[in-house]
């Protein structure tokens, strides 16, 4: 074979069948294409030793005809997903060295149906952020474009640019306010965002426990379909994961979407947004009326609270989730002469500017004499959010909107914060909402970065997300490849 | 409650009487195998850390899953106070930081408890009726130890008690004097113990008290309070309240005023101090705690609880006076213990259960206090008790006899009737035997015979002494008085 690089998950999983060619040749490629793509900064910690020796179970397992559901498909995992004896980060130099003795219900259920772990990829720091730039191990270089030095976006940046660069072949992440979903728009490839509880968030670092979700980033619909399916699952140790059953999200994909309704909402169209951007949108619409669906303006005026809710209440649960990185149990300490001067120590040379930033508005919005004016008030606000969009979904099946109002900027160019939580107003709301939402690339824009469209669906139908997705897939044809992807 | 009554509990100061005015925080822990979030087990006494999940150690991702038996044992402990439960709670965060709280908070309730308004009857001082206010109930984590004697300039962390069920029950500000307070102490105690949802062990921290104390001129304006923390035996919390009842009066009539504060009780010197100020209180930042639903309830499973609830203390107190026509101080004595109950019961079935409850609460309680034995390494079966008790109503034994059976039964856990049968103390009941021992007993004391025909009427006594002892004790008194009075005349 060629090129093993070039395969989705669905080519690569009928390939391995057929025997054309071998697991480990799989990974070998793969573990090759991570090393000509290491200048891109992407994986903090990679196990190929262990992925060569599951290969050759995988190898075996075809051989034998019991191949599992993704049976030898090599994968890179967020960092913020704990993997039992691999170092886990969350990008940050509070918890260096730590290696968990547990794996994260998700990943398990990955390995368990045959996938295999390459590595960790970095991501911002406890995932907060949009950039990348705020992982401890430095920022992650987007493939498009490479020599340019732009952002993948954030916070999961180096999956999405893993997944874009070929060194995985999809790759798990998590999404807090848009953070599968914005670098997959910037990085061109898929990202999946399912409904608040879908995904256990049992052994995943937390961020903000009533936004965290994984999802996976791929480079197809049909991929992130497989992903999803083994990804999901209801989890008795995650008190917040949901019970309702896990339908086939692969099989349904291709369906007509004849007479669908599609809401657009007005609302989506901030200042600033490109005229490529506005432009994508308008394709997908004509891909969406080509294919039968019914397009219907909407409106949904409390979007424009989404980012301060947001920041309200994702820093709160941060600060309080975060309170656990004291030095005492594990990761980093730095001693002090007390208790308390420990603390400081560790957790001021342990945590980065954005995560002290943020722990400090959580700590503020939750102090006694500002918790109603903020926090109270902005969970209220938050599920006048959720009602607007159980509202909406009477109305229609689905939402387009941009995933970012930008496409991929230059590293180090966002010296206002304001702008750069500017960058998650698309993603933001379904996140509050936990609704689900998918990311798709449309096509490049006159830089020739990827432009990636939103679609939102209502609670727990991924399935009928999916397919939407695949039929604008379909229809925009993306195939473009980054200058900065190993070939 | 008349005035009369109240001024038992004044405090009486050089300005006049005083009220002290007293709320209590319990904390008791919950009954359970394993903590309230995690599977690990609450056994005590195990070596450090040995119990000790990964999400008791606050690990990166892992997460609490509420145990339903701590649920249960918090709904069975608010039907138990007369409470009001709540089919609507929330688990919140309460964030500090410490080096024994992994997590950098304790999961709490805060706003909506798991039980409401309930009640509890305490006796008081003129050994009234006192009913007492339940605030809410509340369950929480426990948080880890510090050990700060192991090393010179180390501290060590066992986090065995981490995550720990507790329910924080919140009395109202209904006690008026420390024993009140100690008295409500123990009743919760005994509630706790009947329906098995604490197992009241103070010694070994299952049952704490925070004391909320503040004084004030009879029926005036509330004062300012101190808490006093962590309190683990009922003698210190009486002993904590008086002082520190006593140290606010000196330093309202001195003209001082009580500043609000959280105060530790020093239990070598019995005297309270400062331990943090209002001014340094946390703010705990509480919020719904995002890793939890908040907990519903069904009516059909609170229901099914209040169903399956055991006999309660107060219910059997109102049972034994009926049933075994007891005294109510008696039977406040037995219900104290749910072990004493079952043991009254076992051993007073068909016996005058008066009789039992004055050989159970006075000779059995004194023995076991004497020799320093608990409860239930008692020596004598209830059935033995029995047995004694039905010797004395057939008049087998005396009463005094008796005394010295139950001691040779407590020695050997021998059966009364063994014991009575091999050392033949069977009393004599036969009028011809104990005519013998009166002939006897008269013509060894023909002197006194004469002294008492002569008038000397007290020396009845003597006779009778004499008879019971020829008969070593065995002549039935009665029997005995009636021949010597028809001998003696």
């Amino acid at each position: 074979m060629s090129n093993l690089l070039q395969f989705s998950i669905c080519e690569a999983l009928s390939l391995l069948e057929k025997k054309e060619f071998s697991t480990k040749e799989l990974v070998e490629t793969y573990i090759n294409a991570i090393e000509k793509t290491k200048d891109l900064n992407m994986y903090l910690t990679t196990c190929f030793d262990q992925a060569l020796e599951q290969a050759k179970v995988s190898d075996q397992n075809y051989l034998n005809g019991n191949q599992r559901f993704l049976e030898g498909i090599p994968l890179g995992v967020k960092d913020m997903f704990c993997t039992k004896g691999i170092e886990t980060t969350a990008s940050s130099k509070i918890l260096k060295k730590f290696i968990p003795t547990y794996e994260s219900t998700v990943t398990q259920n990955l390995w368990k149906e045959g996938a295999i772990n390459l590595g960790k990829l970095s991501c911002d720091e406890f995932a907060m952020g949009s950039s990348n730039e705020t992982a401890a191990k430095g920022e992650v270089i987007n493939p498009w474009n490479f020599e340019e030095k732009r952002t993948p976006g954030g916070s999961s940046g180096g999956s999405a640019a893993a997944v874009a660069a070929k060194a995985a072949l999809a790759a798990t992440g998590t999404d807090t306010g848009g953070s599968i979903r914005q670098p997959a728009a910037f990085c061109g490839v898929v990202g999946l965002k399912p409904t608040y509880g879908r995904c256990s968030r049992w052994g995943i670092v937390a961020f903000a426990s009533s936004l965290d979700q994984a999802g996976p980033i791929t480079r197809n619909v049909s991929d992130a379909a497989l992903m999803l399916q083994v990804m999901s699952g209801y989890d008795p140790k995650d008190s917040t994961s949901s019970n309702k059953d896990v339908p086939n999200f692969y099989n349904d994909l291709g369906k007509s979407i004849k007479g669908i309704k599609i809401g657009i909402p007005e609302e989506y169209n901030s200042d600033g947004i490109s005229s490529d951007i506005l432009n994508a949108k308008d394709m997908t619409i004509n891909f969406l009326k080509e294919n039968g669906a019914e397009i219907i303006p909407v409106k949904l005026p409390l979007t424009k609270y989404s980012l301060p809710v947001y920041y309200i209440v994702a820093p709160a649960e941060a600060s309080s989730n975060l309170a656990r990185y004291d030095g005492v149990r594990y990761g980093a300490r730095i001693d002090g002469n007390s208790l308390d001067e420990m603390y400081e120590n560790t957790r001021n040379l342990g945590f980065g500017d954005e995560v002290k930033r943020r722990i400090m508005i959580g700590t503020y919005v939750l102090s006694s004499g500002y918790y109603d004016a903020y926090y109270l008030k902005a969970q209220k606000v938050r599920r006048l959010i959720k009602n607007e969009f159980t509202e909406i979904f009477k109305q229609v099946d689905y939402l387009v909107t941009p995933t970012t109002p930008t496409t991929a900027f230059k590293l180090g160019s966002t010296q206002d914060l304001l702008t750069m939580y500017l960058n998650d107003v698309f993603t933001v709301p379904a996140s509050l909402a936990g609704i689900p939402g998918i990311s798709l690339p449309i096509k490049l824009d006159k830089n020739k970065l990827p432009v990636g469209i939103q679609i939102l669906g209502k609670d727990f139908d991924e399935q009928g997300l999916l397919n939407v997705a695949k039929v604008i897939e379909t229809c925009a044809s993306f195939k473009d490849t980054p200058n900065g992807a190993a070939s | 409650m008349t005035n009369a009554d109240q001024n038992l509990n004044y405090i009486s100061g050089k300005t006049g009487d005083w009220e002290i005015v007293i709320g209590l925080e319990i904390h008791a822990q919950v009954l359970s195998s394993s903590k309230l979030f995690s599977g690990a087990s609450t056994e005590f006494g195990k070596d450090p850390n040995h119990n000790v999940s990964l999400v008791d150690a606050a690990m990166p991702g892992m997460l609490p899953v509420i145990n339903q038996t701590c649920i249960k044992q918090a709904i069975k402990s608010g039907i138990a106070l007369n409470a009001e439960i709540n089919k609507y709670s929330v688990f919140d965060r309460k964030n500090y930081f410490y080096a024994d709280l992994p997590q950098g908070y304790q999961i709490s309730q805060y706003k909506y408890p798991i039980v409401g308004e309930g009640s509890l009857k305490i006796t008081d001082a003129n050994g009234e009726d006192k009913v007492i206010g339940i605030e809410r109930i509340h369950l929480e984590q426990d948080a880890g130890k510090s050990l700060h004697d192991q090393h010179p300039n180390k501290s060590f962390i066992d986090l065995n008690r981490t995550g720990v069920a507790l329910m924080e029950i919140v009395s109202k500000p209904d006690l008026s004097s420390p024993e009140e307070a100690a008295s409500y102490v123990k009743k919760i105690r005994t509630v706790l113990r009947y329906i098995e949802t604490c197992d009241g062990n103070m010694e070994q921290g299952s049952l704490r008290a925070d004391c909320n104390v503040s004084v004030r001129k009879p029926n005036g304006d509330l004062g300012t309070r101190c808490e006093i923390k962590n309190l683990n035996s009922i003698k210190f919390i009486s002993q904590a309240i008086q002082y520190e009842a006593e140290r606010q009066v000196e330093i309202l009539e001195s003209g001082g005023v009580i500043d609000q504060e959280t105060r530790l009780f020093d239990t070598s010197t019995g005297e309270t101090r400062s331990m943090r100020s209002k001014e340094d209180a946390h703010d705990y930042r509480y919020f719904p705690d995002p890793d939890l639903l908040p907990l519903e309830l069904s009516d059909s499973q609170i229901s099914e609880i209040r169903s399956d609830m055991p006999e309660l203390p107060d219910q059997l107190v109102e049972r034994l006076i009926s049933e075994y026509g007891i005294t109510k101080y008696d039977a406040n004595v037995v219900v104290e213990e749910k072990e004493y109950v079952h043991y009254y019961e076992n051993s007073a079935k068909n016996r005058d259960g008066k009789l039992v409850v004055n050989w159970m609460t006075s000779e059995l309680f004194g023995l076991l206090k004497k020799n320093n034995i608990q409860f239930n390494q008692n020596p004598i079966s209830p059935n033995y008790l029995n047995e004694l008790v039905e010797l004395i109503e057939n008049k087998t034994i005396s009463g005094k006899i008796a005394k010295d059976v139950f001691e040779i039964m407590f020695a050997t856990s021998k059966s009364p009737k063994m014991i009575v049968k091999e050392k033949g103390l069977e009393q004599v009941t036969d009028d011809r035997t104990i005519e013998v021992f009166v002939d006897q007993v008269i013509n060894e004391n023909k002197d006194k015979l004469k002294e008492y025909l002569s008038g000397k009427d007290k020396l009845f006594g003597f006779f009778v002494g004499q008879v019971m002892k020829v008969s070593q004790g065995k002549a039935n008194p009665g029997l005995v008085n009636q021949i010597l009075k028809s001998k003696l005349k």
